[in-house]
């Protein structure tokens, strides 16, 4: 054979000018750190940065995929305002200069800033930057703020902070290096997503026993060792039956739970007392922190005698029932506890959950042991806070994860919080092999943000008296009116969702089309889906968006989006902002936020751009930089009324959350120098240094403070030191949940202060249970079914995560349409062909779409991957794409509401505590679809068209070659 | 896999060509003295049509049809480019021949000899195209090249007799009788193909292909969802209903008509043989399995 | 002699697809492309992409695997491909074993993917020639990249790690020694064609806990007492 011609090897552009730049990627909310190649200024190759701490130079399908991104043809480009005369909705749009289109929303905002501000909302949804959105709502002086969270997992936020002050996600996760065995409940797949599957991946290679707890077997549980199918919305039954398992064979770390939690604290058991359940305290007692009063009795075994918690040399009763001196009757808090889940038998969540009890008990038994005698031991001597030395770290090596599955149904925050008390009940919390925290988790139970407390908050042209959302510790610390009505607009940290930490963008819509609690004026949404796969009630949303009063003006009179790309949801701006890509902008993963700290310690860090913005794109911070300085919010005009900040860059560097405070948006290379950590005066050269160092900036905590940080002296006093917590006072794990019953005794009348209105107080008393319990959800009750007999839920694909890309011309080759996934049986019972059409229907609505057997979901479960099906025409794709002819939105059948109750009252379809939205509570009814109806997805819309500025859509064929010297026929 | 059509008139084009000269060679050997040199030219020219048309098809086959000369190359390994060689070379023989024939140059019989081996030849290549495929099992077989010989000599001979009822009516009713004979012979080879086919057992499974011991394996998920080409190529995409109807079509049109009709109108007989055989030749490639169709049987 | 080759760890693979867009990103703009994307943004999209991920499951409900599958050249020690291109267009390099395609002589006639068992070619069907995995020849072999990075993109690429790359001629290499030790397999060996690469099949982690080791000593009922009113210690027949 002669030689080859084609050299297979050397460069095909060997004259290109080449660089390498570093930035994060925001292909989903996982922030990996990366290596963009450039070829003459286009995106030749896109790696994982091998040195970045998060993803180690592992890279997913997205980030793989970032070039089809900034080349998509679905980009916004230009500044647009709907044309005069044309309906919202139509799509129709007109160019316009920023010039005017600053003037427009300084003119609007600045009358409404000045007149009542709370007629401004701003929801964001792939929000990477809540602490910028966050500070901007709050100086213009507006309730009205919110991210995704709400929809999201507030859940899994609120059930285990409010419970260990930590949680899932970027503030911690297991520590699979060390464990010996994991359950993953609830979760396809994460948006810690590439360092899980990397420590998925090596936890199996050792040996790790990995079992999945869900509805279906798709993502991660694909690999588990075991797959457990539970029925959605049962998970707390299995978790309560687990926990009474565990301690009816004495399998808990006891001395983890007298020292650590709350287990041993005596509880005011005293019916008539007004402080029935609350613990009782000791007025002599050391309070601590004033502001969180310690100041506990344990019931001493050894002397047989009530003590002040934490006395040398006591050891903690934790079953019993004591008369204290004063005649109160107490219990310590884990007998409550085996009260509470005495009839939680593994038979009895049988019949909830669909697992057999031999199974529970097998799982509950191997956890167990596997916690009680494969102890680690680190040679790490630290000092716990009451002043004890322990000359090593111990852990017992189990693990777990769990995620939407768990929080997305209106029972999730009391089933989340049996799951942190299970982990504690294990001896796992922020110990090797189990949970590991991270910085600036933990935080004291609850984090000392509180939300604004009444409408006196709220006042024309002054920043909000508090922060717009917080963590409620008190009934005092609801933001409601002196009717005991919500003052925000989403109805958070009312009554009715009392501890909303995320507020519920869910219902900022159809609350303000309601005019309930009141109307708005403008509505700002960044990066949000609102008008599709963001919204539950797809349809009805839409509607809402373009409803109008008798007087003919838009019930919602002003909608702003800001988006790089051509959604479902432009089409219903009156103004739209054309983003930058994460390529083309400044951002920091800020420790103010949600930062991308490790369990070693502290980590944020920065995008720069690595490209010019395309078009007039403008990054969504630099608008926010600019409305905040027109409008002179007062943390953004200096002393004389001037501009304080000349760009989001600058504002970066030189903000401070409070004058010389020395804590600013980045924690890294702080002083003048540059040669301070966590805290610092301004330094001018921060982004420098963070480019430098490869756009992280990474914190090691020595050994002796990397663990056990809840009750930590050594990591307590840096925390403080570095900004990270306010106070020092030792987090112990809320077994028995005080807080909950102080909302518990407001619902019941038995406490001063702020009181739920009358309506509402059976709900309150009922669901802020302070030991956790199984209910099923919300929606149950008001659903027949017998006539709806099965679950439906979403999941999100790996290549797809976050659903943020059916403009990439590359990822939606992998996920072009979706299917609903049904168990063979329950499919061919119905008389649906693999393959074929049919409807699923709620008592909300219905879809029709294809079905595909499976064997990989519970009989009484079907799903689909989320947010594949997209309205015709939507992301500059052609009307007749896959995505929406056969492609389909679950949303649909989705209600954000429950149904109107005796007074006509509508909750919203959230849990009742936390105002998580319970998408994954729906019933369905499956049937195949007839011959002859037509043969695509229903609902369909109306086919979007592109806008001005947006570039031609390449028809027929493309291939990206990046370079001046494209080969073939190149994009 | 996807009947390509370039493929379906390049066999069946040249294989009657092949054929066509075949019989040529044999009526000179046999009974040259008593015919023009017209039959023998036209002949040649009939059979040089096909080769050309069939020559022309298989361009459309290629992605680059500039490159087409480097398809010699590889003789040494590859039947495709055996046949890259075979097939000018045999149209060269068939161009001597003619022209030997017309210019009254001698040396017919030895040109035609060469010719002829040349034709078995082409004959072999071209079915080890497909016969050397090892794992297209319905390929794979001796059958393959027999049938391409059987049938393209039977539809050649068959077009012999439709050019001797105008060119040398007295050969005509011998040639017809070759021809119905060598049809008679295509039903025996193609029929054995057909039923061994029918009945073979695939030796790769999904068990074998993704190396998973279970008997109850189902994909669902090929990868994409809007195709590719391991789906384009492999599959024909038509319903079992239109496969058997091409399967009639075979069998009138290659076998049931033409043995009818050779006797009283060679060219009808000729034509239905042709039209039958571009529905063999279709079949010929739907009957194929691919063992990688076993990876893109579902989506999701 | 040097054969270098994917191993594919079945036992790892949650299917997230990093490999089949990261082969792409690399290969597109690299010395294999560009690889077309047909109706990028209509309906049936779809592309030349070296590398796929396919699903498949296994056994019936509620004993099911969802097994994926990652694919792409198996750079065959016999490769059936080669043989069979006329122009030798298709070729194995001798001197580290890695299939190739000579798109400067390809004439497109696709004969080579008819041979191939597997499916893991694609035709290019804007440059009209045959493609398929390269190993990123034009990566592995680069001096100026870090001596870890030169490996194909997938495996660099892949999170969970299931995907190793290496000679597996050479017995003391990761690949060779993966292989030998979690039972490393071909896939269709009936086809004779020797892949080079292999998959590593699932295991599965059990925990066997015996009822005589649920109790032990130190049992926190003997500091607490027994809950649910219960005998301290629990009886077998209660254990059971």
């Amino acid at each position: 054979m002669s030689a080859p011609i084609h050299d297979p090897i050397s460069s095909p552009s060997p004259d290109a000018k080449t660089e390498t730049k570093t930035t994060t990627c925001y292909m989903c909310a996982c922030r990996c750190g990366i290596k963009v190649h450039l070829r003459d200024g286009e995106v030749r190759y896109i790696e994982g940065n091998p040195d970045h701490p998060l993803n180690k130079g592992v890279i997913c399908a997205k980030g793989g995929s970032g070039i089809m991104k900034q080349y998509s043809p679905a980009r916004l480009t230009k500044p647009l305002r709907r044309k005069p005369g044309s309906e919202r909705g139509a799509n129709e749009f007109e160019e316009i200069s920023w010039d005017e289109t600053f003037a427009i929303l300084e003119k609007r905002l600045s009358h409404l800033r000045a007149t009542d501000p709370k007629k401004f909302a701003l929801f964001t949804g792939r929000d990477q930057m809540q602490a910028l959105t966050g500070l901007f709502a709050r100086q213009f002086g507006t309730p009205n703020y919110a991210a995704h969270g709400g929809f999201c997992s507030v859940n899994m936020a609120a059930g285990m902070i409010y419970t260990i002050g930590g949680s899932f996600w970027e503030f911690g996760g297991p520590d699979l290096e060390r464990a010996k065995v994991f359950y993953m409940i609830g979760t396809a797949e994460d948006h810690h997503s590439n360092p899980l599957k990397s420590q998925i991946g090596d936890f199996k290679r050792n040996g790790g026993r990995f079992v999945a707890i869900n509805p279906v077997r798709s993502g991660y549980a694909a690999i588990a060792d075991e797959w457990i199918p539970i029925k959605p919305g049962t998970d707390g039954a299995l978790i309560l039956a687990i926990i009474r398992e565990i301690i009816a064979l004495g399998l808990y770390d006891r001395d983890f739970l007298a020292r650590y939690t709350n287990s041993g604290q005596l509880v005011n058991q005293d019916e008539a007392s007004k402080d029935f359940g609350m613990f009782v305290r000791n007025p002599e007692g050391d309070k601590i922190n004033p502001l969180r009063p310690h100041n506990f009795y344990w019931w001493d075994r050894l002397s047989n005698k009530p003590v002040d918690d934490h006395t040398k040399g006591a050891d903690p009763c934790l079953y019993g029932t004591f008369e204290m001196p004063d005649g109160t009757t107490a219990k310590p808090a884990f007998q409550l506890l085996k009260e509470r889940v005495a009839d939680c038998t593994p038979e009895w969540a049988e019949g909830i959950t669909g697992i057999s009890a031999d199974t529970i008990k097998r799982i509950a038994h191997e956890m167990g042991v596997t916690a009680r005698d494969q102890k680690i031991e680190l040679p790490i001597p630290w000092t716990d806070w009451w002043g004890e030395e322990h000359e090593t770290v111990t852990g017992n090596p189990v693990a777990f994860h769990a995620m939407r599955g768990l929080a997305a149904h209106s029972n999730g925050f009391q089933t989340i919080r049996s799951l942190a008390i299970l982990m504690s009940l294990l001896g796992t919390i922020d110990r090797p092999g189990g949970f590991r925290h991270k910085a600036p988790y933990p935080r004291a139970i609850p984090p000392n943000a509180r939300p604004s407390k009444g409408p006196e908050a709220v006042q024309p042209n002054t920043p909000l008296g508090g922060a717009p959302l917080g963590w409620p510790e008190t009934p005092d610390d609801l933001f409601v009116d002196g009717n005991g009505q919500p003052v925000r607009l989403d109805k958070g940290f009312s009554w009715e969702h009392p501890l909303s930490a995320h507020g519920l963008m869910h219902n900022a819509i159809t609350n303000a089309w309601r005019g309930d609690p009141y109307p708005i004026d403008t509505l700002l949404l960044f990066m949000a889906n609102m008008a599709w796969n963001s919204s539950m009630n797809t349809s009805e949303v839409r509607k809402m968006l373009t409803d109008k009063n008798a007087d003919g003006g838009y019930k919602i009179p002003f909608i702003v989006v800001c988006d790089a790309f051509q959604s479902e949801t432009t089409a219903f701006a009156d103004l739209i902002l054309p983003d930058t890509t994460y390529l083309e902008r400044h951002d920091c993963m800020s420790m103010l936020d949600r930062p991308i700290s490790e369990y070693d310690g502290p980590v944020d860090s920065v995008r720069i751009p690595v490209l010019p913005p395309t078009g007039e794109c403008k990054p969504f911070q630099e608008v926010l930089i600019e409305l905040a300085s027109r409008l002179k919010f007062p943390a953004f005009t200096t002393a004389e009324g001037t501009r304080k900040f000349k760009s989001y860059p600058d504002f970066v560097v030189n903000y401070e959350t409070a004058p010389g405070s020395g804590i600013g948006f980045l924690s890294g290379w702080r002083g003048k120098d540059g040669d301070k950590a966590m805290r610092g005066e301004p330094n001018p050269k921060q982004w420098e240094m963070y480019e430098k160092n490869g756009c992280f900036f990474q914190y090691h905590l020595p050994p002796s403070s990397q663990y056990m940080r809840n009750w930590n002296k050594g990591y307590m006093e840096w925390a403080q030191q570095s900004g990270m917590r306010r106070d020092n006072d030792p987090i112990i794990i809320h077994i028995y949940s005080e807080l909950l019953q102080g909302f518990r005794l407001a619902a019941e009348g038995k406490r001063p202060g702020k009181q739920p209105p009358d309506e509402l107080r059976q709900r309150v008393a009922t669901y802020f249970d302070p030991l956790p319990f199984w209910y099923a959800p919300l929606e149950d009750e008001q659903s027949d079914l017998k006539k709806y007999p099965l679950n439906a839920l979403t999941q999100r694909p790996m290549a797809m995560y976050h659903s943020w890309d059916s403009q990439n011309a590359w990822l939606r080759q992998i996920h072009t349409y979706n299917y609903l996934h049904v168990n063979s049986r329950t499919a061919a019972a119905a008389g649906i062909t693999d393959g074929g059409w049919m409807w699923v229907e709620s008592q909300w609505g219905k879809v029709r779409c294809l079905c595909r057997y499976s064997e990989a979901v519970e009989p009484g479960t079907v799903w689909t991957w989320n947010a594949i099906g997209k309205a015709s025409g939507a992301w500059n794709l052609t009307g007749d794409a896959n995505e929406a002819k056969q492609g389909f939105l679950l949303n649909h059948l989705i209600s954000e509401e429950l149904r109107a109750n005796a007074n006509g009252k509508r909750f919203s379809n959230s849990d009742p505590i936390t105002g998580q939205a319970a998408w994954y509570d729906v019933r369905v009814r499956i049937y195949p679809a007839e011959a002859g109806e037509a043969e695509e997805s229903f609902p369909q819309f109306e086919t979007m068209q592109p806008v001005a500025g947006m570039t031609e859509r390449k028809m027929g064929w493309q291939a990206w070659f990046a370079g001046k010297n494209k080969k073939g026929g190149a994009l | 896999m996807r009947p390509a059509f370039s493929v379906l008139f390049l066999t069946t084009l040249i294989g009657a060509g092949q054929g066509l000269f075949i019989t040529l060679f044999f009526v000179e050997l046999l009974a040259g003295s008593s015919l023009s040199a017209g039959f023998f030219v036209g002949g040649s020219f009939l059979a040089l049509v096909l080769l050309g048309l069939g020559g022309i098809s298989s361009v459309f086959h290629l992605g680059h049809p500039e490159r087409a000369w480097r398809a010699m190359t590889m003789w040494r390994t590859s039947w495709l480019a055996r046949e890259g060689i075979a097939l000018p070379a045999f149209i060269a023989a068939v161009f001597a021949y003619g022209v030997a024939h017309w210019l009254n140059l001698g040396y017919t019989l030895v040109i035609g000899v060469v010719g002829v081996v040349l034709a078995i030849v082409l004959f072999v290549c071209t079915g080890m195209i497909y016969g050397a495929i090892k794992v297209l099992k319905e390929w794979a077989h001796p059958l393959t090249i027999v049938n391409f010989i059987v049938l393209g000599c039977a539809s050649g001979t068959t077009l012999a007799a439709a050019y001797a009822s105008f060119a040398a009516p007295e050969l005509t009713i011998t040639l017809a009788q070759a021809a119905f004979a060598l049809t008679v012979l295509g039903v025996v080879t193609r029929v054995s193909s057909l039923w061994r086919n029918a009945t073979l057992r695939p030796t790769s499974t999904l068990q074998t292909a993704i190396g998973i011991r279970h008997p109850r394996i189902v994909q669902k998920s090929q990868g994409s969802m809007g195709g590719s080409y391991n789906t384009r190529e492999f599959f024909h995409g038509k319903s079992a209903s239109f496969v058997r109807g091409i399967l009639v079509m075979l069998v009138l049109g290659v076998f049931v008509l033409p043995l009818a009709l050779v006797m009283v109108l060679p060219l009808l007989a000729f034509i239905v043989q042709y039209l039958g055989l571009l529905a063999e030749r279709w079949y010929f490639f739907a009957e194929a399995q691919h063992p990688q169709n076993l990876y893109y049987q579902g989506k999701s | 002699m040097t054969q270098l080759a994917l191993v594919i760890d079945l036992n790892v693979c949650v299917g997230c697809h990093a490999c089949v867009t990261n082969c792409k990103q690399w290969n597109t703009s690299g010395a294999a492309g560009a690889l077309v994307d047909c109706n990028p943004y209509e309906q049936d999209p779809n592309g030349t992409f070296f590398n796929r991920v396919q699903t498949f499951e296994v056994g019936e409900f509620p004993q099911t695997e969802t097994v994926h599958f990652p694919k792409s050249c198996l750079h065959c020690e016999d490769p059936a491909c080669v043989p069979v291109c006329p122009t030798g267009a298709s070729y194995k390099r001798k001197e580290d074993g890695i299939v190739l395609v000579d798109y400067d002589k390809c004439i497109g006639c696709k004969y080579c993917s008819w041979a191939c068992p597997y499916g893991v070619r694609e035709f290019d069907e804007q440059r009209k020639v045959m493609t398929k995995c390269t190993l990123c020849v034009d990566r592995i072999y680069d001096e100026s990249l870090p001596e870890e990075r030169r490996k194909p993109s997938c495996v660099l690429a892949c999170p969970p790690g299931a995907r190793l790359f290496g000679d597996v001629h050479d017995p003391d290499s990761e690949v060779s020694v993966a292989i030998r030790e979690r039972g490393g397999y071909t896939l269709m060996p009936e086809a004779n064609t020797k892949p080079a690469n292999h998959y590593l099949p699932r295991r599965k982690t059990t925990v066997t806990v015996r009822s005589d080791e649920l109790y032990r000593s130190d049992n926190p009922h003997k500091i607490d007492g027994a809950p649910f009113d219960k005998n301290l210690p629990p009886t077998t027949e209660e254990l059971n």
